[in-house]
């Protein structure tokens, strides 16, 4: 299996403490992801099977993916859920890179308060917000519309910051050079610097649209009509409605599941380098 | 040049026409919360209206009912409400203060014909002498028993139990346990989180010799030794009697539908959705008398117009309204969602109350009272929160009780001091 | 344009950076500086929503502060914090310490343990819901029953609704901190454990004197990000008890739920805003304690 970095010598050797530890960490893991399997395999089970307490069911059946997916809502909440995280992800990488740039790179006054400003934005959280989000959305008419779901999250102080970091890494050198050249600012800002941050971009990328693929606080205030709703939401009423029948919750909470989880399977690696990233710098 | 001009000409033409079609064409929005059956009724009655009437379109948005009252009124606010909502009879006043509503035209529907064929609990609906909301269907409680269960347990689905002990004796014989004495079947699906606690306030109060408020509903006066004998009697079932148990499969209604309760009081709501549940039988039968005593809880959900609809808009609204409180819209809602007709005779109609299933709660709409909610949902949450400390925290029922009355006293106190 | 034209390199630079810098600078005055500002206004509010606002000053903080709900909420709030962000710490620090040590699959324990981190909270709320049922449906007290074990009531209880509900949080965000804290551990150069071995020190030492300490700037991030997320808990609260929100008895309520139901149920959203300046009080308290802690590094 892969080896994440060479054994050091005071670890040579395999003594009995070391196989107690991991088998307590395998069963760990195996606890961690039992939730989850144990809802996917439940979404296979016919209704007659889903209080027994088998992991595996007897006559697997996508009958409760047909079910659930029958009426289309579930597809409307996924295209929704999926439209709203990634425009706020290519919105946030655009900006808060542009602005992690400028604050990393160019020279000019205000730019230490402007940084500070941005920076105390973190300390708002973001339940203090919806209150005068949800007025203004009253005021500019954004309440129950897709708009109205991402405008608060379009740009962040995290992802600025974030970026900033990673900037101030490229040489001034490079861009120098460019100006040189001639090359417009927005121009070396685009085809130089960012190509040479895409780790950090990719962590931002990743951050922002999980973030915004699970929200369910704002998306719950600000729609009401549920052919607007995002997949959280949308799960929300579908469960409360449904109640009796687990199955075909346990199959809605997959269908809000399984994407992130093959995403996470294809680029595992990626992922956790992102998060990371994104943990350690941001 | 003069090819252009023509053209030019015979496309404002073109705009004009479509501008005017546009204006005699006008679109409503109807308002309600999401539950399948009514949603089902209300766009075939759209579709029969939009027929009747060509050029009105009625656009029908329904959602949760977590989250309806909510949402209605932040879209008031914010301007973007509905034409024609709907609402729970209990809100009426709130919405009348917070001026969502507008009182319907006098003229499409005169007070006194109102009076003369609905229910007279449609009568609460009037503020300062007008109408504010009409309902098309009126509901009231009985008790759903599965006949299955009841054969298992002995007991004769064609005698139901008429009297509260002969009901409580029911449920003990329904009531199942496993080895290590956790219930796995429930005599009786409870939770005063659902239709049980009207069943307390309306019913059980009055069956053991109280009443729950003051005739004109500004006092709570169940804080009495009839109250306390009720409230006691009631979460007796979940401590003493062991016939039912709190959250048991998270609602009474789907365990009923999954045959693990025997019997559950509920409105004829339910009907619908239980004649869909493959395998269940089940009968119903009147809420069982006290003391002699009978009552039930009778509750509606009203169709009133907003204040911010206008010019045609209102008209067209007028007129939906008028058509879904037709006889013939009622009894198609009756037919679709089991809700009983809100004018008297279509209720008492010979299909409705010699029909084993309509039967009893058409005859629960006589001795039906409707509380006059001022926060259904406060109200609602303090019955909840009076039944949890008895049940959680082993509070003595008479001191659960007083706290309930004074909690709700101050909620109707701050409310009509407004 | 001549104007612009016959400007200095550096100060061309300048207009782009303000340039730059103009969207996003309207975004963070108008959707962030603005509402923050709002908040704290119409706190000193009477407002529900419909209807005019009424200037009533301090009386939503008195009201707070003699509000049994508000302090049970409050309450409620710090034990989700004060609980779950040191048993998470010490269960993910312990986690990433062991896996860390570990070659035979390696890559696969830690998927294993990172992966309900990409789940969505609400969705697995129902997960969980369920699983708490009491019989004969729910999967923890079925398995009970068929050991012939007593049944425990979890979200029913109020004594054990919130530590259900915070267990399935702290599930959710271990996976998190168990690769931060394994990032934290690979930082930590081999040659210092090289040396504590060549001076025949125990494991236990090596952990003591040298792991914790230099995780400290890991540990602190955690503490602060964890906390946060804790504070803020909602998304399980919400899914988990929506028969009776929050409930039963206010017990599992945290300040967000509070914000939400006072908001956006009752309207009362100048009661509401002062709920948000409490919240945001506290989160300030935490975040200037980090500060002060990173500080004395």
């Amino acid at each position: 299996m892969a080896t994440a970095r060479p054994l050091p010598a005071y670890l040579a050797g395999i003594r009995p403490g070391r196989i107690v530890a991991w088998t307590l960490l395998a069963i760990g893991g195996v606890l961690m992801v039992t939730p989850v399997f144990y809802m996917l395999m439940t979404s296979l089970k016919l209704p007659h099977e889903v209080y027994q307490l088998t992991l595996i069911p007897r006559e697997p059946t996508l009958e409760n993916y047909f079910y659930v997916l029958k009426d289309g809502r579930f597809m409307r909440w996924f295209m929704n859920s999926l439209l709203i995280a990634t425009i706020v992800t290519l919105s946030n990488v655009f900006f808060d890179s542009l602005v992690g740039y400028v604050l990393a790179k160019f020279t000019f006054r205000g730019r230490y308060v402007v940084f500070l400003a941005i920076l105390s934005t973190l300390m708002i959280p973001t339940e203090m917000l919806v209150i005068p989000w949800y007025m203004m959305s009253a005021a500019f008419g954004w309440l129950d519309t897709t708009w109205g779901i991402m405008f608060p999250g379009v740009m962040t102080a995290f992802g600025t910051f974030l970026m900033k970091q990673f900037f101030e890494t490229v040489p001034d050198d490079f861009l120098d050079a460019a100006r040189i050249d001639g090359q417009g600012e927005f121009a070396i800002w685009w085809t130089i610097a960012m190509p040479l941050v895409t780790p950090a971009l990719s962590a931002l990328a990743i951050f922002v649209f999980l973030g915004n693929w699970t929200a369910f606080l704002w998306p719950l205030i600000v729609t009401t009509s549920p052919n607007l709703y995002t997949l959280p939401v949308g799960l929300t009423t579908f469960s409360v409605e449904q109640q009796i029948d687990w199955e075909l919750i346990m199959t809605g909470a997959s269908l809000a599941t399984i994407p992130t989880l093959l995403i996470f399977l294809i680029f595992q690696r990626y992922i956790i380098r992102g998060v990371v990233l994104a943990g350690l710098k941001g | 040049m003069r090819i252009l001009k023509s053209l030019a000409a015979a496309a404002l033409l073109a705009v004009g026409f479509a501008g005017g079609v546009k204006a005699q064409s006008v679109e409503i929005e109807y308002w309600q919360y999401t539950f399948e059956t009514r949603v089902r009724a209300m766009d075939e009655l759209i579709k029969r209206f939009e027929a009747a009437n060509p050029g009105i379109k009625v656009k029908h948005v329904n959602f949760p009912y977590n989250d309806y009252r909510t949402k209605v009124s932040a879209a008031m606010a914010a301007g973007q409400g509905p034409d024609v909502v709907q609402l729970f009879y209990g809100w009426l006043d709130d919405f009348h203060n917070s001026k969502i509503l507008q009182p319907l035209p006098a003229a499409a529907f005169p007070a006194a014909k109102i009076e003369a064929e609905y229910f007279p609990m449609v009568r609460e609906m009037k503020r300062d002498g007008a109408y504010y909301a009409l309902p098309t269907a009126v509901r009231s409680l009985s008790v759903f028993y599965n006949t299955r269960l009841m054969k298992e347990a002995g007991l004769d689905p064609a005698k139901p139990p008429a009297t509260l002990d002969a009901l409580l004796d029911a449920a003990k014989k329904m009531t199942k346990r496993d080895a290590s004495g956790n219930i796995t079947q429930v005599g009786i699906g409870a939770g005063v989180e659902w239709q049980d606690q009207h069943w307390w306030r309306e019913v059980l109060v009055r069956q053991f010799g109280g009443t729950p408020y003051s005739a004109e509903g500004r006092q709570v006066t169940y804080n009495s030794e009839a109250g306390l004998k009720a409230l006691t009697w009631y979460v007796d079932m979940f401590r003493t009697h062991k016939v039912t148990a709190r959250n048991f499969m998270d609602e009474p209604q789907a365990a009923f539908r999954a045959q693990r309760a025997g019997l559950m009081v509920d409105g004829n709501f339910r009907i619908g959705a239980l004649e869909r549940t493959r395998g269940l039988e089940w009968i119903v039968a009147p809420l069982p008398s006290h003391n002699g005593i009978r009552s039930n809880y009778g509750s509606y959900w009203v169709n009133g117009i907003t204040a911010s609809s206008k010019g045609a808009k209102l008209d067209a609204a007028t007129k939906f309204l008028a058509f879904v409180t037709t006889p013939e819209a009622m009894q198609h809602w009756l037919d679709v969602t089991g809700e009983l007709p809100a004018r008297e005779a279509a209720a008492y109609s010979k299909s409705a109350t010699e029909s084993p299933i309509y039967g009893p709660f058409v005859a629960g709409l006589k001795e039906a009272h409707a509380t006059r909610f001022v926060d259904e949902s406060a109200q609602r949450q303090l019955v909840m929160d009076a039944v949890s400390r008895i049940l959680l925290e082993n509070q003595d029922p008479a001191v659960s009780l007083k706290i309930m009355a004074e909690a709700e006293q101050k909620l109707l106190d701050g409310f009509y001091k407004k | 344009m001549s104007w612009y034209a016959n400007r200095t390199i550096e100060q061309k630079r300048v207009v782009w950076a303000w340039t730059f810098l103009a969207v996003p600078l309207a975004f963070y005055v108008l959707v962030r500086f603005y509402p923050t500002l709002e908040s704290f206004y119409v706190s000193l509010h009477s407002w529900r929503l419909i209807g005019e606002r009424r200037w009533v000053g301090l009386d939503n903080y008195v009201r707070l502060a003699t509000d049994p709900v508000f302090w049970k909420v409050f309450a409620n709030t710090f034990i989700y914090l004060i609980v779950g962000t040191p048993l998470s710490i010490v269960l993910s620090f312990v986690v990433a310490y062991q896996l860390d040590r570990v070659r035979f699959m390696h890559g696969f324990i830690r998927a294993l343990y990172f992966l309900p981190f990409l789940t969505t909270a609400a969705a697995m709320a129902w997960v969980w819901r369920w699983f708490y049922q009491p019989v004969p449906i729910g999967v923890i007290n079925n398995a009970l029953a068929s050991l012939g074990i007593p049944q425990i009531t979890f979200l029913a209880s109020t004594t054990n609704a919130l530590p259900a509900i915070l267990a399935t949080a702290i599930w959710h965000g271990l996976g998190f901190q168990v690769i931060i804290f394994m990032a934290g551990l690979r930082a930590i150069p081999t040659s210092y454990y090289e040396a504590a071995r060549i001076d025949g020190v125990t494991d236990w030492t090596i952990l003591r004197e040298i792991t914790i300490p230099l995780m400290r700037p890991t540990v602190i991030f955690l503490v602060v990000f964890s906390s946060i997320g804790y504070l803020r808990i909602f998304d399980q609260v919400y899914n988990m008890t929506t028969n009776d929100p929050g409930g039963p008895l206010d017990s599992t309520k945290p300040l967000v739920l509070l914000i939400y139901q006072t908001a956006f149920r009752s309207y009362e959203l100048g009661y509401a805003a002062a709920q948000t300046v409490v919240l945001f009080v506290v989160l300030l308290a935490i975040s200037l304690l980090q500060l002060r802690l990173m500080k004395d590094r």
